[in-house]
């Protein structure tokens, strides 16, 4: 099957019940995006397809044949995505781990919503797992990433 | 930075440091005691400053390379460490690199004579040595620019990365092949705090760029060609062994290139997760499960409670506890209960490992590199010394991945000894929570006399539950008593009980064959639930304000009281509070540092909400003031999963829980507002991993008796209806 990861286009041999997480990560060797539960409650594994935020755990390869898929690797060069910027700004990471899934999660959202509030931010980011407790730096710098993602569209 | 893991970078490791092109620093340091924690003194002075292996490279483009002895898992020993180079090296900050050390004696814990990361041990046991590193490093920079210089050492000043003499200035790239040329200094002498500009400035994470672009390279993250994938069938009972297996069905999954037995169960070695995974969904074992298969929670808390009502071991005695107890005309009494508890690191365990014929490699995130390397020594029959064990970034630890058995290590060992492969051994989040090795469950029995002015006269306390130490190689810490310090930690030390003049502590353990482990903050994390909670209760038998009877009782202990007034302070604590706002507080002292909490909570349809948590932490010399806080914020959270969500529980042998959905941690929507503040000290550096998760669940326990005038006896909280 075709495949579009970071604006590369990719001929992938895997079975179609195969999720997407394990194409990205053993096929395409694009580690960025974690493995957490395999189950769709920790968002460690979230990926954009087609600009939309999905669960790569839970994403098949059946439905992504033909789509566009970005991960952390491909947000943006050189972190310089205003998520990424503000995770910096604020020293949002701990070990790191569930990182690249609250970074794109976070980007999602400001993509499709400018100025989130903090119940907004509860609702989407609520559902990504952090055991080291980044939370609190989390929802500020979803606040910031928003407020430097409107400064650069100005 | 990091890119994938190159399996030569070792090579390349050890090629730089024999380089004469970089200078390399390291020194001996005598083995203390093996397993006290740092704050209970002063790690010995070096007694001599040798080289041996490297500690800190600098290179000629001036970058310096800082080997951390101690794992990187968020806890920030990634900036704090090379913080401590960096003063006295009087580096320029932004050259500073860091990398993960090799396993080896030279990068032995300082007190604890083993390569091992825990007990929040980091940045106190490598105060000394990491600042004389750097000021080794500087005297030679010095020495060397002073040489090309033609003049005197002491006319030489050092500076955001230099030597300046005279109107000249020497970077230390320029001088690091020079000074690699000379013998080390005999002794240093370092700063005094007064002229500290690094130690103490709040300093962002040097980790961040990597962990925020995906390229950081967690265990799970190792890859190179060969490489295979495997995941282990294990029983479904702990103890259970294999009787017999089938197959057929698994290797006929497309991928599977091998099924092979191993110690702990049957492993399904394949090209890659997904058919690995597949492969083992198709195998059948027939399990010998033995006795476990009988444990129960609902059983095993009545057998707890038939045990407190025997003699225990004598953990603490003075006076005549059941007389004055038995006269008493004000008493209070209590049973506490904890439950098992997973870590659940968001990384799950895994391990690689690639063996040829006279070494073998591994790659993982482990706390206990030593113990590591030795069991996989043992198991393919090489030394020690030809064992290269690689520490990539740790997913989060919490004490999970310090493991007396090294039990993933031991098992990904056995597996690609078995597959004759390299081999990625992964655990799926189900072999994470049903996988073993929790916080142990306990129960508390607490009677406690209250005198005519209030204070406590008799304090009677029994726990029970299982030894973490007890059957491992560690089991030597236990004393003639038969007592395990991490059992009772933070109950007959603690100020409050010592002050009573009529006390019994008491210790059952309990048997059984579920692993267990220390779970960040260890025996604190149960023991300040219970003490910190029954204080508040004597406080309100007695009739006073938490906080002021806390005052009376800690009387005489001023950095447990700074701490408490601090918080106390900060929150407001007797202000008054919106309507249906309550106040808890709690302090607790645990791995040399002090923290109290204020916790305001709330009941929301019948749920527990945590709105804010006012904490206050005396660590003593405030290496890096961000990561302290990050710290409490994270300990707090941590703590904050087990006050409300978390618990591990059996029936027929089985673990109930097996992933996120069951085994619930904090969401970000529970986080509270948390602000720490830091006390000014100039004491030792304490422990800032765990100190901040004991004092919440009292705190919010606290706090929830304080609003609803329920006082909840078990975590996680569950308010009665």
């Amino acid at each position: 099957m075709k495949l579009r990861v970071n604006g590369t286009e990719h001929e992938v041999a895997a079975p179609g019940d195969m999720p997407l997480l394990w194409i990205l990560r053993d096929l395409l060797g694009l580690t960025g995006t974690k493995y957490g539960c395999g189950v769709g409650q920790c968002g460690a594994c979230l990926v954009h397809v087609d600009g939309e935020p999905r669960r790569s755990c839970m994403t098949r390869a059946a439905a992504v044949a033909g789509k566009s898929v970005t991960t952390i690797e491909g947000l943006a060069e050189g972190a310089s995505h205003a998520v990424q910027r503000a995770w910096a700004e604020l020293d949002v990471v701990q070990c790191g781990y569930c990182q690249s899934g609250q970074i794109m999660s976070a980007a999602a959202l400001i993509a499709s919503n400018p100025r989130p509030t903090d119940a907004q931010i509860d609702a989407t980011l609520g559902k990504q797992l952090c055991r080291c407790g980044t939370y609190q730096r989390v929802r500020a710098a979803v606040h910031r990433a928003a407020e430097l993602h409107r400064e650069e569209r100005k | 930075m990091s890119t994938v893991a190159d399996p030569t970078r070792r090579e390349f490791l050890r090629t730089a440091a024999l380089s004469a092109a970089g200078l390399v620093v390291a020194f001996y340091v005598p083995i203390g005691r093996r397993f006290a924690h740092a704050a209970e003194g002063p790690p010995a002075a070096p007694a001599a400053l040798a080289p041996a292996n490297a500690f800190l490279r600098i290179a000629p483009d001036d970058t310096i390379t800082v080997l951390l002895a101690h794992s990187e898992m968020g806890q920030g020993i990634w900036t704090a460490l090379p913080m401590l180079i960096a003063e006295e090296l009087d580096a320029d900050w932004s050259r500073m690199r860091v990398e993960h050390a090799p396993a080896a004696p030279v990068y032995a814990h300082t007190a604890w004579g083993i390569q091992a990361t825990g007990g929040s041990t980091t940045t106190g046991s490598e105060f000394d040595r990491y600042r004389q590193v750097g000021a080794a490093a500087r005297a030679l920079l010095v020495q060397a620019a002073a040489r090309r210089l033609g003049v005197a050492p002491a006319d030489c000043r050092t500076e955001n990365g230099a030597v300046v003499a005279g109107g000249q200035r020497l970077r230390y790239g320029e001088l690091a092949a020079d000074a690699a040329q000379l013998p080390m200094p005999a002794t240093v002498t370092l700063k005094e705090p007064q002229d500290w500009k690094v130690i103490g400035r709040p300093t962002r994470r040097l980790d961040t760029p990597e962990k925020i672009d995906g390229s950081a390279v967690f265990g799970l993250d190792v890859r190179f060609d060969g490489l295979l994938t495997a995941v282990v069938e294990r029983s479904p009972v702990f103890g259970g062994k294999v009787r017999s297996f089938d197959d057929a069905a698994a290797r006929a999954v497309p991928g599977v290139r091998k099924v092979v037995q191993v110690p702990s169960g049957v492993a399904v070695v394949a090209d890659h997760f997904w058919a690995a995974q597949q492969g083992r969904e198709a195998l059948k074992v027939q399990w010998d499960l033995g006795p476990g298969a009988s444990l129960d929670s609902g059983a095993m808390l009545a057998e707890f409670r038939r045990l407190a009502g025997t003699a225990g071991r004598s953990v603490a005695s003075a006076g005549d506890v059941p007389a004055v107890l038995a006269n008493s005309k004000r008493r209070v009494t209590a049973e506490y209960v904890v439950p098992y508890l997973a870590h659940a690191p968001m990384e799950p365990l895994n391990c690689t490992v690639r063996i040829g014929a006279d070494r073998c490699e591994i790659w993982t995130g482990t706390q206990f590199q030593t113990l590591d390397q030795m069991t996989a020594a043992r198991i393919t029959g090489l030394k020690p010394e030809q064992v290269e064990l690689h520490t990539t970034f740790l997913g989060g630890g919490f004490g999970r991945r310090a493991t007396p058995s090294s039990d993933w290590v031991s098992e990904a060992v056995h597996v690609a000894k078995a597959a004759g492969a390299p081999v990625k051994t992964m655990w799926t989040r189900e072999d994470d929570v049903r996988g073993g090795y929790y916080r142990p469950m306990f129960l508390h029995r607490v009677a406690v006399a209250l005198g005519d002015d209030g204070l406590p006269t008799a304090w009677d306390h029994t726990l029970v539950g299982q030894s973490v130490l007890a059957g491992t190689p560690f089991a030597a810490e236990i004393p003639a008593n038969g007592v395990d310090p991490a059992s009772v930690e933070g109950t007959a030390d603690s100020p409050y009980l010592k002050a009573v003049p009529n006390l019994r502590v008491q210790l059952h353990d309990y048997a059984s064959p579920i692993p267990v482990l220390w779970w960040r903050s260890v025996g604190h994390s149960h023991t300040a639930f219970v003490v910190e909670s029954v204080v508040d209760e004597l406080a309100r038998s007695a009739g006073v304000d938490p906080l002021a009877y806390r005052r009376r009782l800690l009387a005489g202990h001023p950095r447990h009281l700074g701490v408490l007034e601090l918080a106390a302070a900060r929150a407001g604590w007797g202000s008054p509070l919106p309507a249906g706002r309550g106040r808890g507080i709690a302090v607790h002292e645990s791995f040399g540092s002090y923290v109290a909490q204020v916790a305001e909570v709330s009941v929301q349809d019948g749920r527990i909400r945590v709105h804010r948590v006012v904490c206050a932490i005396d660590c003593g010399v405030a290496v890096n003031p961000m990561t302290i806080e990050a710290q409490m914020e994270s300990g707090i959270a941590f703590g904050l999963g087990a006050v409300l969500e978390s618990e591990i529980t059996f029936k027929d042998g089985r673990v109930q829980q097996s992933n996120f959905d069951d085994y619930r941690v904090l969401k970000l929507p529970q986080m509270p507002t948390v602000e720490v503040h830091i006390m000014p000290s100039r004491e030792r550096p304490g422990g800032v991993g765990e100190p901040g998760t004991p004092p919440i669940a009292p705190a919010v326990a606290n706090a929830v008796a304080a609003l609803t005038g329920q006082r909840l006896h078990e975590l996680p909280l569950r308010l009665r209806t």
